[in-house]
Formats: structure tokens, C-alpha cells, sequence
């Protein structure tokens, strides 16, 4: 897993379909309020796009992400999440209350807002903790 | 013995298919699944979250404190396993170490 595989049709094939799994796990992240998707399905397609690189073209590959930094995503998105509800407390609402995001919009529209906002926060913490465990399955012990 | 065990589960078997006579037919409306909350979200989540699809409504608004919950264990879980995949290794690339 280390070492790409170097067939000519692995090699090609993954190349047309990364953007393809990026795309639509991005589209299943934003259309999540409209059809059946949401943080967790997209943050598990994106993370599939680097580790498919990564199971292809081995440790060369050039889209990469290193462990450490999927790591931190994870947290960051955790504390996205968190931290929403925290701001809507501060911003005079009950936790994670969206209708309380002090922008001036009709509360029909804020709450799709704060749902988008923690679906993104999901995303990243679930795509960063799938990379960063094959990250630590496939690392060498000499990287430490 | 294992005419005893045979006579054991094929009596389990009786008892709970008996059990499941007694249980609510699928997407019976006068179930108790359906009766408390159930009526309240298909009729008022749109109006109240303005998401139209209802299982993003119950699982991101009215329920985002479980669904918070849920994020922060899937974060504590990769921690986890990071942590003790990488220990496991570094103690095995300090034995080998060692030994040279």
C-alpha cells in the first residue's frame, strides 16, 4: 500500500473518477436539506477521494493529505459544531437554536443556515478521522 | 446435552415467534411509535425549521444535540485509534532499536 500499484488502467481510471466522488460529496453536503444525504455521507465520499489516491498511486501521490492535518479537521469540524451552539447561547437563543444567528433574515431562512453550518462542521470531522486512521494503518514505522 | 439445547432454542423460537404476534403491523398509524412525536414533525417541521426534507429537519434541528453527540464521538474514536495505533508502532520500532 505503500508503493503504487502501476497499472496503466488503475492509474487512468482513478484520475477520471477522484473529481467525480469530490463533486458529488460535495453536492450531497449542500443539497442534504433538499434530498436524502448530509454531513456524514459527504465527508465519507470526500475522505474516499484521498484515500483512493492514496491506495493507488502509494505514498507519492501528490493529493495527499497528511495525517496530523486530518487530525486537526476533525477537531476543527467538531468545534464548528460546537461552536455554533455556543454562539447561539451567547447570541441570546437556547443551544443551537439557529433563529437566533443575528442576521437579518426571517427565521425560515436562518435555520436551513445553521443546519448547512453543522453539516459542514460533520463533514470535515468525519472525512478528517477517516483519513487520519488509514493515515496511522498504512504508515511506516519509520515516519514516527 | 444437545438434545437438551436443541429442545432449548426450538422453545425460544416458539416463544419469541408468540412474541411477535403481539407487535404493531409495518406503518400502522396507530402504533405507539407513531402516535407521540411522530404526527407533530410530519405536520410542523417544515413550517418550524423550513427544511423540507424531514430527516435532515428531526436529525440537524430538533434532535442537533444528539446529532452533536454523534460528531464528537466519531472525533473521539479516531483520536483514539490514532493514538493507539501510533503508540503500538513506535514501541515496536524502539524495540527494534534496541536491538541493533
Amino acid at each position: 500500500m505503500n508503493r503504487p500499484f502501476g497499472t496503466t488502467i488503475l492509474d487512468t481510471a482513478f484520475r477520471y473518477m477522484v473529481p467525480f466522488i469530490m463533486v458529488y460529496g460535495v453536492y450531497v453536503l449542500l443539497h442534504g436539506e433538499y434530498s436524502p444525504g448530509g454531513g456524514f455521507q459527504a465527508g465519507a465520499l470526500l475522505a474516499i477521494a484521498v484515500v483512493l489516491t492514496r491506495l493507488v498511486q502509494g505514498r507519492e501521490a501528490v493529493f495527499d493529505m497528511k495525517g496530523d492535518t486530518a487530525i486537526i479537521l476533525a477537531g476543527l469540524g467538531t468545534l464548528i459544531y460546537a461552536g455554533l451552539g455556543v454562539l447561539t447561547v451567547i447570541w441570546g437563543g437556547n443551544f443551537l437554536d439557529y433563529a437566533a444567528i443575528p442576521l437579518d433574515l426571517h427565521a425560515k431562512e436562518l435555520r436551513p443556515l445553521g443546519i448547512l453550518v453543522i453539516e459542514v462542521g460533520v463533514t470535515i470531522c468525519v472525512m478528517g478521522v477517516i483519513i487520519a486512521i488509514y493515515d496511522a494503518l498504512t504508515r511506516k514505522d519509520d515516519d514516527i | 446435552m444437545r438434545i437438551l439445547s436443541m429442545v432449548f432454542s426450538i422453545m425460544l423460537l416458539g416463544l419469541l415467534m408468540f412474541g411477535s404476534l403481539g407487535l404493531p403491523l409495518i406503518g400502522d398509524k396507530d402504533s405507539p411509535a407513531a402516535e407521540h412525536v411522530s404526527p407533530r414533525y410530519i405536520e410542523k417541521a417544515y413550517k418550524e425549521t423550513g427544511s423540507p426534507n424531514l430527516v435532515t429537519a428531526v436529525l440537524a434541528d430538533y434532535r442537533s444535540y444528539d446529532t452533536l453527540g454523534e460528531t464528537t464521538v466519531i472525533f473521539i474514536a479516531g483520536a483514539a485509534t490514532i493514538l493507539i495505533l501510533r503508540t503500538a508502532a513506535g514501541r515496536k520500532n524502539a524495540e527494534g532499536g534496541s536491538d541493533e
